[in-house]
This record gives structure tokens, C-alpha cells and sequence, in this order.
């Protein structure tokens, strides 16, 4: 078991070193920081005296040592832009990132399963066929349109939403919520419906999917001719044998969400990691660029990892072959 | 924050309805946020308009973009290299502490200090001296003709604040030293800031004790920074906000017709043009003479180029068209300069022909894409027009982090280049950034390497030349040889535009920058 967890953690760390290295050699090509940070009319000097004195005008290699052993201390830099420590900004914009994705993995959750269990259960109904259609569209709109669509109709024609922004927000020590006021709550809605669009789909074709093979099994009929329940039947026996790989879909998909919150973020003006990043891309601010693709690649590195010794515990086979 | 937002639409309510209500809030919205709280730790124009609001300079704009007293009241020049400022008396920051000279040195010394980002906008400074409590001498290295343009930009800290929070330098990347001063802002001006969250919103409260009589009624201002375009717009129109700035220029249609809101407009002072390649070969046509060398040619692309439709396509219809390099207001602007060649394509293809080119040449045309108003569909519209006259453009265009740097490095042949004579506010900048050749501090943005001994000759001298009027000449007549030897292509010059709700009333600046303090709310 130690052993599997060893070979886990050294793949781990050779993940992060690679995301580490792309990433700093892909900086070369998002633009020239010193472009972005001197002023319009500063001379050619006066530019040169600045990339020197950001060790821009050192060789890549040399860069990359100096970023990786600052890294490694647990320095993530000061930002270009606001000039203000990295590990500052992430703090400050992780609540929001997180409470955004705890907010679309419930919605997706608790409208996927019950949505995914009736299209299972009636697959040729009106109803089923409806909602069938309906993902059809939600899996193929792009979030920025969703997002400026539901703008439209529930903050601009109703008027019942906020359009952008996380609303009144508590601070717990260094965190900060949005779930404790009114306002908070409503502005995580609209942002937490399109972010939660494309995950519902996909929970809810899952779970029909899987409901329907489940349904059609040996025991389901002995079930059946037992004459227990339907209710019982459905919910109690099929329903969680469905739920199995739809556990372990949601959690792979967090760390999507969490990667992949900026279209939302930056249609809602949300201020979380994704916007942070967008902003970052603008000014190609390469310590805030570099820490969020860290950050990133850890999350994914970590929820894998968690995955494979879980499969590994759950599973003596695998546990067999790498030994 | 939203409760507040919720509390002061209540407000705006009661107002509406008649009740004595005396809390006036703004609330407004723009692309950009507020980088950080430091003065001199940034070069950005929006950073520098916002902070304004809480910093005063020791001149300032006014109304009409003259420049006024504002912690100093009076000045004169000692020697052609030292200039004596009479301090403004009983100014308080927002601490409480009595505002002296020492604070104009500590800051002025702050912005020299070589870690400050934003050194280059007071480079021509050697020393502030302090003459007594509120008199100050400050050493220029050589007679300097625009000081007073530059200390406009220069805001006035507070000396023991930055004592007590160790802030006495400005934080520097390089050395990783980070300070106070980020995150807070004590300054003597109209506004208080009340919370700074970078991307959520700034929160400013009046200042009951400034200096000067308040020409606004706010008592509040709600900032909130909205990247995206269709979510300002929708965040204005669901009434969640009193203004944005800029509004884009797509939706200023939907805006004005829709009850309640209205669009105001005003020509900024950024002019666009294209930057044309003088060095030996194009990029385009390598191993081959470079045809732009030829007056001729670089006439021909001009007369080739359809302003009007580009103003009424592209822009519609909210730019100007301009012939010149500087934007009107601005000191080195001629009306006689400011006549482009006109558009026609025959004399163009004429023109071609006499240069040695019936068929047209080739030639890249950069541009970039997030950058100018409506720049890529501007770029479009002038390689049509150029194909018509024989001239093959192959245009790139790109986002604004790539294309700025690969411009600095001269990989262009054609390119497109705004200009808005920023923070100085005075065609020199022009000449000293543009026009020149890059050497001793000159020529910073010159990247096609445009190049003539006339308007070497006129920017040295007016960088030193303290009769204003003699100044000015210099400038429209190094102006007129840019126009007449066709050493940039002028297009147009960008509108402004915002949109408020009824009942505000902002004034604009052709600077673009926002100037509550001159804002009233009903």
C-alpha cells in the first residue's frame, strides 16, 4: 500500500514539474510583460533599465531555475500588475471560485439525478422527451451565451437578479462567503446556473444511462417478482447502483470547474481565480500566469491521485498488479 | 457590498420620490479596475483618474483641462532650472495630519526613487528642497518647459503616513519589497477611500473636510470594475448602475433609445494612424528596395485610404477625421495641418505609377485587436481600399500583449499606433516619442524609424524653450513637416462614449479620464 502511494506521489511531482515547464516556456509567447508595464511614451532606455530589472533579459533556462527555486521555497512572486504577493492575490479570489463550484455541483446534482431518473423511467414520455431535447441544448451552448442570455431575461426584463458581481459578502477570517446574506445568495444563482448547465446535462444523460442498465439486470427483475415496491425498486436498489460512476464523474468534473470557471467569471464580473487569470493573460503578468497553472495542475495532480489509491483500496486487483 | 448597493437604491428611490434625502450615491462601471492604491507604482491612465479622487496634485486640470492650482497656489521660476511653489495653508489629509512641504518632498523624492514605476513621468526632475513650511523648489536638470504638465500627474502623499507604514519607497518588483501604500490610499483629496477589492469594487466616501468647495453632490461612489461589454450594458440597463465609461460603441444605439438612459459623447484626444516601416527593405518584399522610402508612395497610400467611409462604416460615425497628428485641444495643434490628402484612388494609382510601382507592391499591415476602438475592422477596411489601388497589404492583427512588443521590435512594415499625448497633455510628446530618433531618451515609440534633421533640430530646442509662444511654433512647424513628408498616415480621432441614466450628469474630458468631483445625481 506504502509502496503504491510512493510511485503515486513521485508521478505526482514529475506532473507538476512538466506543468511547470510548459507553461514557462508557453509565457514566452502571451507577450513581453515589459510592453504592458512601462508607459506609453517611455523611452527605449527606460524600458531596457526595466526588463533588466525583472531578469527578463536573462536566458529562458535561467529564468526557469530562478522560478522553480523561488517556488520551491513557497515564493510565488509578486504581481506585475497590482504588485501585491501571489499567494495574497489566489487567497482572496479562492472563496469565490469554490463557493461558485459548490453552487453548480449541487444544482447539477440535484436536478441531474431526478431529471436523469424520469428519462430512465418513462423514456418514450413526453416529459423525458422534452428534457432529452432540452440537454441537447444545454450541452451545446456556449457558456458565454447562456450567461448573457440569462442576464437578459432575469436581471435586465424581470429585474429579480443582480447581472454581475458577488453581492454582500461576510468575511470568516481570511474567507469570504456570499451564503450567509440575501444578496449573496440571489447573485450566486444566474452565474451558478451556467456554470452548472453543462455538468447537469452530462449528470443527467449519466444517470439515465446507467438507470437503464441497472434497470434491466437479474436482480431488479427478481425484485420485480418479489412484488416488492416500484418505489423501493427504483430509488432504493437500481438508483444506487446507478450512482457509483456518477461519483466519481462529479468529482473529476470539480477540478474542471474550478479550471474552467473564467467564461463564467468574466461574464458575471465574478471575482474569483478564472477572472484573476483573464486578467493576468491581459497584462501577461507571468508570476500570477504561473501560479494559477500550479495551482491548477495540483488540483488535478491531487484529485487523481485521491482516485487512483481510492480505487486501489477499493479494489485488492490493482493493488495486486503494481505490487 | 450588494446591501449597500440595495440601501443606496432605496435611496435613489426616495430621492425620486421627494424625500429629504441627503446621501447622493454613484454608481458606475468600466472595463478596467483600479491596479493598485500606489500612485507611483503604475503607468496606467485609468489607475491615475481614479486615484485622483482621493490624491491631489500640486496643478491640476480644470473643468475646461487647464491647468489650475491645486495644493500649490501660486508659482514662478527662480532660475530656468528651479521652480518655487507657494503652498496651499489648513489642508488636511484624511488622517487628520496638517498637509506641509515636507510631504511634497517625501513624495517627490518617492517618485524619483529608481524602484518607482512610475519615475518616467517626472524623468526631467533632479530635486524637490524644501524653503520652508509651505514653500518648496523644485530642480529641474535643465530648463523644462512642461513641469507644470507633469506635476498635473504627480499626487501628494502623506510623509508621516508613509513613515509609520513604512511606505517612505514604493514597492518594487524586483526586490520584492511590497508596502502599505497597495492597499491604501491617504490623500488630501475630495473622496475617501472606503474599501478596495481588486475586481469586486471600490467603495469612495466624501471628503466633508477638502480644501475646496465641492462643485458635485455626491456623497458616495460606488465603483465596480465589469470586463464584460453586454454584462455593463445589461447591469446599466436593469438600473443596478448610474453610469458606465466607455460604452461600447455597438450598443450606444439600444442604449439611447431605450427610456431612461442616455448616451453622452466627446472626441477622446487619442488619435489613431498607421506607423510606416523607413528602414532599408520591407518585411514583406525582403532583398528589395522598400518602396515606402518614396514620398510618392507613402502620398498614394494615403489618397488610397477612404476616411469617410471608414467614419461612417467602422466607426459609425462618432470619430473625426484628422490630418494631423494631435487632437485639437492639445498645445501643437494647426488647423492647417490638419487636412488629410485626399481620397482618391486614381491620383493614388497615378501616383504608384510615377514611383516606379503601375502594379502595386507588397506590404504586411499589423494591427491589433483589443487595443483601439473598433481597430481590427479599421485594418480590414483600409487593405480593401488598398487593393483597389494596386498595394497587396497581408494584415495580421493580434491581441494588444503580443502585437506592443513585436511593434517595439520593429517587425512591422505598416502598423497602427494611437496617440494621445498622455499624461503631459502637449504635442511634444508626439515629437519626443514619435517623430524622433531613438537616442538619448527619444524616440520610444518610433518604431518604424522615421527620421528628419528639421524636426530633430525643433525638438530640441523646444524641449528647453520657456516662452510658450515660441514653443508652440516649434511644434506646429515640426507638425507640418510630419504632414507634408507624410511621416505617419493619420485616421481619425476616437470618441468617447458613456452612458448614464437620467438624472446624472458627468461631465466628459477629451482625456477620457472620469472626474466625479464635477458630478451631480438627482
Amino acid at each position: 500500500m506504502l509502496k503504491v502511494l510512493l510511485s503515486r506521489l513521485g508521478q505526482a511531482a514529475l506532473v507538476m514539474l512538466v506543468v511547470s515547464a510548459v507553461s514557462f516556456v508557453m509565457f514566452r509567447y502571451v507577450g513581453d510583460p515589459v510592453a504592458t508595464m512601462s508607459r506609453e511614451n517611455a523611452s527605449v532606455e527606460e524600458k531596457a533599465e526595466l526588463r533588466r530589472s525583472l531578469g527578463l533579459d536573462q536566458p529562458l533556462l535561467v529564468q526557469y531555475g530562478r522560478f522553480l527555486t523561488r517556488t520551491l521555497r513557497g515564493d510565488l512572486g509578486i504581481s506585475y500588475r497590482n504588485q501585491r504577493p501571489v499567494t495574497q492575490l489566489i487567497a482572496e479570489r479562492l472563496p469565490a471560485t469554490l463557493e461558485l463550484v459548490i453552487v453548480a455541483t449541487v444544482l447539477s446534482l440535484a436536478l441531474g439525478i431526478p431529471l436523469g431518473v424520469l428519462c430512465a423511467l418513462k423514456p418514450n414520455g413526453m416529459a423525458a422527451r422534452l428534457v432529452q431535447a432540452l440537454s441537447l441544448v444545454g450541452i451545446s451552448t456556449p457558456t458565454f451565451v447562456t450567461g448573457i442570455v440569462l442576464i437578459l431575461v432575469f436581471a435586465v426584463t424581470l429585474g429579480w437578479l443582480p447581472s454581475f458581481g458577488r453581492g454582500q459578502i461576510v468575511s470568516i477570517g481570511w474567507w469570504s462567503t456570499g451564503f450567509l446574506t440575501a444578496s449573496g445568495l440571489k447573485s450566486l444563482l444566474l452565474p451558478g446556473i451556467t456554470l452548472a448547465l453543462y455538468q447537469l446535462t452530462l449528470i443527467m444523460r449519466l444517470v439515465r444511462a446507467e438507470m437503464i442498465d441497472v434497470l434491466s439486470s437479474d436482480y431488479i427483475r427478481f425484485a420485480r417478482a418479489r412484488g416488492l415496491p416500484s418505489r423501493y425498486i427504483h430509488f432504493r436498489l437500481a438508483l444506487r447502483n446507478a450512482l457509483m460512476p456518477v461519483i466519481t464523474v462529479t468529482g473529476l468534473q470539480i477540478g474542471s470547474l474550478i479550471a474552467f470557471a473564467i467564461v463564467t467569471e468574466t461574464v458575471f464580473q465574478w471575482p474569483g481565480m478564472g477572472l484573476l487569470f483573464i486578467q493576468a493573460v491581459s497584462f501577461v503578468d507571468i508570476p500570477v500566469m504561473a501560479a494559477y497553472l500550479l495551482f491548477v495542475g495540483l488540483l488535478f495532480v491531487l484529485i487523481n491521485t485521491v482516485v487512483d489509491i481510492l480505487y486501489a483500496v477499493v479494489d485488492p486487483r490493482l493493488r495486486a498488479r503494481s505490487a | 457590498m450588494k446591501a449597500r448597493l440595495a440601501a443606496s437604491l432605496t435611496v435613489a428611490a426616495s430621492a425620486l420620490m421627494g424625500a429629504p434625502a441627503e446621501a447622493k450615491t454613484l454608481r458606475w462601471a468600466s472595463p478596467t479596475d483600479i491596479t493598485t492604491l500606489d500612485p507611483y507604482a503604475h503607468t496606467e491612465s485609468f489607475t491615475t483618474s481614479m486615484l485622483h479622487h482621493v490624491f491631489d496634485p500640486l496643478v491640476r486640470r480644470s473643468r475646461t483641462l487647464e491647468l489650475e492650482p491645486a495644493l500649490a497656489v501660486s508659482w514662478n521660476t527662480v532660475k530656468p532650472d528651479t521652480w518655487r511653489f507657494e503652498l496651499r495653508r489648513n489642508v488636511k489629509f484624511h488622517n487628520g495630519n496638517p498637509f506641509t512641504a515636507d510631504d511634497v518632498v517625501a513624495s517627490i523624492n518617492r517618485i524619483l526613487d529608481p524602484g518607482a514605476r512610475a519615475r518616467g513621468n517626472l524623468a526631467t526632475v533632479a530635486k524637490a528642497e524644501k524653503v520652508d513650511d509651505f514653500t518648496v523648489d523644485i530642480v529641474t536638470k535643465g530648463p523644462y518647459p512642461l513641469l507644470l504638465n507633469d506635476l498635473a500627474g504627480i499626487y501628494i502623499m502623506d510623509k508621516e503616513w508613509m513613515e509609520a507604514n513604512d511606505a517612505l519607497k514604493p514597492g518594487n518588483i524586483a526586490t520584492g519589497v511590497t508596502t502599505a501604500a497597495s492597499t491604501t490610499a491617504v490623500g488630501t483629496g475630495p473622496f475617501k477611500i472606503e474599501s478596495y477589492k481588486p475586481d469586486a469594487g471600490t467603495s469612495f466616501v466624501v471628503n466633508r473636510d477638502w480644501w475646496d468647495k465641492a462643485q458635485h453632490n455626491l456623497t458616495r461612489i460606488e465603483f465596480k470594475p465589469v470586463k464584460s461589454d453586454a454584462t455593463r450594458v445589461a447591469a446599466l440597463l436593469s438600473g443596478e448602475l448610474d453610469l458606465i465609461a466607455p460604452a461600447p460603441l455597438q450598443d450606444l444605439q439600444r442604449i439611447s433609445s431605450s427610456q431612461g438612459f442616455k448616451v453622452i459623447e466627446e472626441p477622446s484626444l487619442r488619435l489613431i494612424m498607421l506607423s510606416l516601416n523607413f528602414r532599408p527593405e520591407l518585411k514583406a518584399m525582403p532583398g528589395q528596395k522598400n518602396p515606402l522610402l518614396d514620398l510618392k508612395v507613402r502620398q498614394a497610400m494615403w489618397q488610397a485610404i477612404d476616411l469617410d467611409t471608414i467614419k461612417k462604416r467602422v466607426m459609425r460615425d462618432k470619430s473625426r477625421k484628422t490630418g494631423t497628428l494631435v487632437a485639437p485641444p492639445v498645445p501643437g495643434y494647426a488647423k492647417e495641418n490638419d487636412e488629410p490628402l485626399a481620397y482618391d484612388p486614381n491620383k493614388a494609382k497615378q501616383l504608384l505609377t510615377e514611383a516606379g510601382y503601375p502594379n502595386g507592391f507588397k506590404t504586411k499591415l499589423n494591427c491589433p485587436n483589443d487595443r483601439y476602438i473598433n481597430d481590427e475592422q479599421t485594418c480590414v477596411a483600409i487593405a480593401s481600399m488598398w487593393a483597389k489601388a494596386g498595394i497587396q497589404a497581408e494584415l495580421q492583427t493580434e491581441s494588444r500583449a503580443t502585437y506592443f512588443p513585436r511593434q517595439d521590435r520593429g517587425e512591422f512594415d505598416v502598423s497602427m499606433v494611437g496617440w494621445a499625448t498622455l499624461p503631459p497633455m502637449d504635442g511634444f510628446s508626439v515629437l519626443s516619442s514619435l517623430l524622433t530618433e531613438q537616442r538619448e531618451g527619444y524616440g520610444g515609440s518610433n518604431a518604424g524609424t522615421y527620421s528628419n534633421p528639421q524636426i530633430e533640430e525643433l525638438t530640441r530646442k523646444a524641449a528647453v524653450e520657456l516662452d510658450e509662444g515660441k514653443r508652440r511654433a516649434m511644434l506646429v512647424e515640426a507638425l507640418k513637416v510630419a504632414h507634408d513628408t507624410v511621416a505617419y498616415i493619420p485616421l481619425h480621432q476616437q470618441p468617447v462614449a458613456w452612458a448614464v441614466r437620467d438624472g446624472v450628469d458627468v461631465p466628459q474630458f477629451s482625456d477620457e479620464y472620469v472626474r466625479l468631483w464635477f458630478a451631480t445625481v438627482k
